[in-house]
This record gives structure tokens, C-alpha cells and sequence, in this order.
């Protein structure tokens, strides 16, 4: 059991479990929280789940964990570690099954006002346009050749069939495509799941929605960034589906015989991992970089499904491109990175598991007018409460390993959420509070009610205090899709 | 299994609080029970209904380290047969389980109903325990 008083107080919003806790702990754990977050973060198995992760070997820095931690399988959801290359270990579980979730914002240049009566046929032909729900199949089914390169181009690839604009590409995280995917690495059976997805936004916590930008904090990065208070924008929030979900599953497996083979002691076996420059380390690397592009591709065909709805709604009033992408970023991957820690200049595998790369002004991996303000970050809240965009700083490099927070984070759990809330009233309450709701399952819906998720804004200002991300602008939703 | 409502019962297994992802707790006399306690559990969570026919046959083979990679593997295979043939099981037959091989025949019928998308049955602290009336297990799902 851990309590408040193993931690050491860095600042108000940084906060300390040392190695001594624990015998086998390789790296501190620091979590980035105000104190009402961090009793939140107590209240599940969160941080012994991050003191499990700081027990993996291989690790430099600390474990970094985010104000909107919760509780997960393996690696605490909110999580953040990197470890050495060469030398360290990959590990799919710190991962996650939902390789490469990330969050897709869209700007649009029309106004709430003059979309107000238009809402509910918008949530409806956003429902019908983008294939949602448990099972549902995509409208772009692929044959393997196919499929193989979608998973070598990503983004590009969507791009090459209509699905794309070319000024969509730089606005995504790695301009949405991870050199060096080989998806002769992901198995038969992970390709037979993905074949039939591309283009679909799936169940469970993935969502469309649309909001208003309700205020803008930084108007000059807010200009470059094309957001416009009282206007529309659109978020997609999906991942790389059944394709990703079984790359996880066939390398967490494997990986099982990499820990007996490589002598690998482990506190979690969802925590399975192999040295990275290990064959198998190699492998799954490869493997979870076509999923990753799987990912982008999949985001990317919303988007234009997305598009293709603004037109049908508002036609000549969207103009010739009614979204226009503000950025598009991963929250459950593995990346190689250089980072300073610790006074030294490192290469190091970092595995954000719902956490956000978030690098600050600078950053040779932006578009050039990104270039001078950082990464914008999204971070979707509930359904029915406030999402933010931020941008990434300088001084999270030596916090966090240039990451932030991804989203509100649970605290109440799926079984109670849906013995408390029923899906049709809550539907109801939103109706009321002018938000469209389309959902395939009532009982989803339940599951994902605000009641169910910490306070996005509180957890936004905890990292903007805390130095590892900048506030640009607050939406609220007015329409959502959820299958 | 007699029937498909043996698949919805709740004898044998409990859903357990979890923050994020669904947890339940598996218990059986002897580890075939739990195995198929776990299947049953795992239909039940994801609310599957199946239909009355055609009934399909399958063999399912599965190698692991231990008795707990063999429970992981069995629940993942069981979710790829939903996935890709639209089968749930309708009756189990274990016919091998020792600590490094699975081998059952499963009667699959096909879904008619099936309302949570579940990712995969993860590792995270599991084990399987010897108890004073069998085995247990607590399984974590990631939804």
C-alpha cells in the first residue's frame, strides 16, 4: 500500500517515490500532479503499477507519470519510461494493446452560430459517414499487398488514394509516417483483423466530436495553429484497431519465452520485455511501427470522412476544405529519441503509454510555422466536458522526457459507471445541455460518462504549472459519436 | 456446457472493480473448470448472444511456458474466433491441459449479439492459485 508519505515533495506539482521504496527499483518514479490529483492517483493501483515499471531494467532517468494516471494492465495508463539503446529493453505491455491512440484535431472556419440549427444532421452524418461500433468493417477493405503498404507509408499512403491533403502530412506527429515498419513482422492473423478496418473509428473510449473554441490563452499561437474563438473543430479520437490490438497480443506472448531466454526478472508479466537490440526486441519494434502507421492511415480516412459530412451539411458555406488539420498525435508508442538526462545526452527508447510527446519551440520535426511555438498537444476530456490544445515545452525534457498528459484519466470504474449511470439518460442530459449524442450502445455510453473521469482542466493545469505543457485553447463539445 | 444459457450464468466467475479496463475472478475444481469458467466469464462481459445454428466444430491447439500463458492464449483465441469467424463456443471440450499444452474441441455458434469490443485478456498480475476447493485466477481485460 502506498501512501502520501513515500513521497518526497519536489514542487507543488512534481512528486517523488525514491528508490529506496522498494528493493528492486531501478529509477525514481516522479508524478506530475497537484495534491487533489495525486490522492485521486492513490486511490487505484496506479503508482504501485509505476513502481513495477521503475523495478524493468535497463531504464535511465525516472518513470514519469501523468496528473491523469489511472490504473491499467502492465504499465499504468498516464505512464512514461525511457531505457537506454543499446542496452535497455522495448516492451509491448508499456505499450498497450491500441498501438498508436492518438488524437486528430481539425479546424473549421465556421462559426457556432450559424451551425447551431445544423448540429444534429451533422452528429447524425458523422455517425452514418465514419463505420463505428464493436465489429463494424471499414469502407476501404484491403488485400494483404495492400494492407503491407499501408503499414510502410502511413499517412502517405492516404495521401496517394484521396484520402488525404499533402498539407495534412507535416501537421502529424512524424508527418505520419515511422521509417522502418515491417509488416512481414506483424503475423498472419494481425493482418487478417486489420484488412477490414482501415477507416474505422471503433468502440470503448474512441469518439468523434465536434466543439466550439470556447477561449484561446495564447492568441499568437493560436493564429498559427488557424484556431478562431467561437468556431467549430473536430477531434478523432482512434488507434490502429484489431491490427494493433494483435501485434500487442502475438508479441506479448512471444516475449513471454525473450524473458526466460535473456534471464529478465519481472515484477508484472504484463511487463514482459526483451533487450532491444535483442532479435525479438527488433521485432516488435517493426511490428508496432505498421501498426503505428496503421494508425495514422486509419485517423487519416476519418478525416475525410469527416470532411465529406461538413460538406453534406453545409456545402458552399464549408468552402473547399471545411477541416483543416491542426495536428495529429500518438499517445501509445515507442519511439527512439535523444534526450538530455541527468546532464548527459542519451538515446533512449521512451514508451509513452497514454502520455503525449510534447516537444517544445525548436523541434526540426515540425512544419515550419510550428517550428517557433512547439508540438501541439490535444487532449480530449470527457464526453461532455471541456478539451484542450497545448503546446510542448522546453523544460519538459528533463522532466518528463519531452511528454505530457493525453486526457481527463478514469477514476470511477466501468462496472460501477454503468451500475450508476443509465446510457439513455445520460444521452438525455447532454441533449439538454445542447451537446448531439450518436452512439451505438447505450450501456458504452454509460461507461463513459463524465462522472467516470477526473477533471480535464485541472489535470491541463497541473502539467501547464508544472512545466511540461503550454495552454493555447479550451473547446466544448456540441456534438458527439461514440460506437 | 449444456446449453448457450449456461454461457451468460454467473456461477464460477465475478467481475471485479477496475478502474480502466474490466477485471473478473475465475474459479474452478480442477483447471479444465477454470479454463472453461474463464471462457464462460468472458462471453459474459462482453454481453455475447449466440444464435441456434449452424453449430461449427473446431480444434483448438495452444502451446505456453506455464498454465498461465496456456489461460491467456485460450481467452485471445477465443476472441480471434469471434473476430474472424463470428463464433462464440457453445460447448467446451478440454481434452489436454498440462502446463505447456492446450488441446479442446469448442462447439462455436454464430454471434448474434456481442456488445463490448474486447482488445485483448492481458498478463497483468496474474496467477493461477491452488485453493482449498480447486484453482482460482483474476483475469484483467483491456477494453
Amino acid at each position: 500500500m502506498i501512501t502520501k508519505q513515500d513521497f518526497r515533495r519536489i514542487n507543488d506539482y512534481i512528486w517523488e517515490i525514491p528508490t529506496s521504496f522498494h528493493p528492486q527499483m531501478k529509477v525514481p518514479v516522479w508524478v506530475f500532479a497537484d495534491e487533489e490529483l495525486l490522492e485521486d492517483a492513490l486511490g487505484d493501483l496506479s503508482i504501485t503499477q509505476a513502481v513495477n515499471v521503475a523495478c524493468l531494467p535497463g531504464l535511465v532517468g525516472h518513470v514519469a507519470i501523468m496528473p491523469d494516471v489511472h490504473q491499467g494492465y502492465g504499465m499504468p495508463i498516464g505512464g512514461v519510461m525511457a531505457s537506454l539503446v543499446p542496452g535497455g529493453i522495448i516492451s509491448p505491455g508499456a505499450v498497450g494493446y491500441d498501438i498508436n491512440c492518438g488524437v486528430r484535431v481539425l479546424a473549421s472556419p465556421i462559426d457556432y452560430q450559424s451551425a447551431k440549427p445544423y448540429l444534429s444532421d451533422l452528429a447524425s452524418t458523422l455517425y452514418r459517414n465514419c463505420p463505428s461500433g464493436v465489429g463494424e468493417k471499414g469502407s476501404i477493405p484491403l488485400t494483404t499487398e495492400e494492407l503491407d503498404n499501408v503499414c510502410r507509408k502511413g499517412a502517405r499512403w492516404a495521401l496517394e488514394h484521396g484520402y488525404a491533403l499533402e498539407e495534412d502530412l507535416p501537421r502529424t506527429e512524424e508527418f505520419g509516417c515511422l521509417e522502418g515498419a515491417d509488416p512481414s513482422k506483424a503475423s498472419k492473423r494481425a493482418k487478417e483483423r486489420g484488412r477490414g478496418q482501415l477507416g474505422t473509428l471503433g468502440a470503448g473510449n474512441h469518439f468523434l466530436e465536434v466543439d466550439v473554441i470556447e477561449e484561446i490563452y495564447d492568441r499568437e499561437a493560436a493564429e498559427i495553429m488557424g484556431l478562431q474563438e467561437g468556431c467549430l473543430a473536430l477531434q478523432i479520437h482512434c488507434g490502429s484497431r484489431g491490427f494493433g490490438h494483435q501485434i500487442c497480443t502475438d508479441y506479448v506472448q512471444d516475449f513471454q519465452w525473450a524473458v526466460i531466454n535473456y534471464g529478465i526478472q519481472l515484477p508484472d508479466r504484463e511487463l514482459v520485455c526483451a533487450p532491444i537490440d535483442s532479435t525479438e526486441g527488433q521485432a516488435y519494434l517493426a511490428a508496432m511501427k505498421a501498426a503505428a502507421n496503421y494508425a495514422f492511415a486509419n485517423r487519416q480516412t476519418l478525416a475525410y470522412h469527416a470532411r465529406r459530412s461538413f460538406k453534406e451539411i453545409f456545402g458552399s458555406q464549408a468552402g473547399e476544405n471545411p477541416l483543416r488539420q491542426v495536428y495529429d498525435i500518438a499517445h501509445n508508442m515507442a519511439k527512439i529519441e535523444k534526450h538530455r538526462i541527468e546532464g548527459k545526452d542519451m538515446t533512449v527508447c521512451v514508451h509513452r503509454k497514454g502520455a503525449t510527446r510534447a516537444f517544445g519551440p525548436g523541434f526540426a520535426g515540425l512544419p515550419s510555422e510550428y517550428r517557433p511555438i512547439g508540438q501541439p498537444v490535444l487532449v480530449p476530456g470527457s464526453m461532455g466536458t471541456e478539451s484542450w490544445i497545448l503546446l510542448g515545452t522546453n523544460t519538459n525534457e528533463e522532466l518528463s522526457f519531452g511528454s505530457t498528459c493525453h486526457g481527463a484519466g478514469r477514476v470511477m470504474s466501468r462496472h460501477k459507471a454503468k451500475r450508476e449511470i443509465r446510457g439513455d439518460l445520460l444521452r438525455q442530459e447532454l441533449e439538454n445541455e445542447g451537446i448531439s449524442v450518436r452512439a451505438g450502445s447505450m450501456p458504452g455510453l454509460a461507461e463513459e460518462a463524465p462522472k467516470a473521469y477526473k477533471d480535464v482542466s485541472r489535470v491541463v493545469e497541473a502539467v501547464s504549472k508544472a512545466g511540461i505543457a503550454h495552454k493555447v485553447a479550451r473547446l466544448h463539445p456540441i456534438a458527439v459519436v461514440k460506437g | 456446457m449444456k446449453d448457450k444459457s449456461d454461457l451468460t450464468a454467473t456461477e464460477g466467475f465475478e467481475e471485479i472493480e477496475h478502474t480502466a479496463d474490466w477485471a473478473y475472478r475465475v474459479w474452478g475444481k480442477s483447471l479444465e473448470a477454470l479454463f472453461i469458467q474463464a471462457a464462460k466469464g468472458l462471453y459474459h462481459l462482453a454481453g455475447a448472444r449466440l444464435s441456434d445454428r449452424p453449430e461449427t466444430i473446431r480444434e483448438i491447439r495452444l502451446q505456453g511456458i506455464d498454465s498461465e500463458s496456456l489461460l491467456i492464449a485460450w481467452l485471445n483465441e477465443l476472441l480471434h474466433l469471434h473476430e474472424s469467424e463470428n463464433l462464440g463456443c457453445d460447448r467446451i471440450e478440454i481434452l489436454q491441459l498440462d502446463e505447456r499444452n492446450l488441446q479442446a474441441t469448442v462447439t462455436g455458434l454464430p454471434v448474434q449479439q456481442w456488445l463490448k469490443d474486447i482488445k485483448a485478456a492481458t498478463y497483468h498480475n496474474l496467477a493461477i492459485r491452488s485453493t482449498e476447493t480447486g484453482f482460482e485466477a483474476t483475469i484483467v481485460l483491456d477494453v
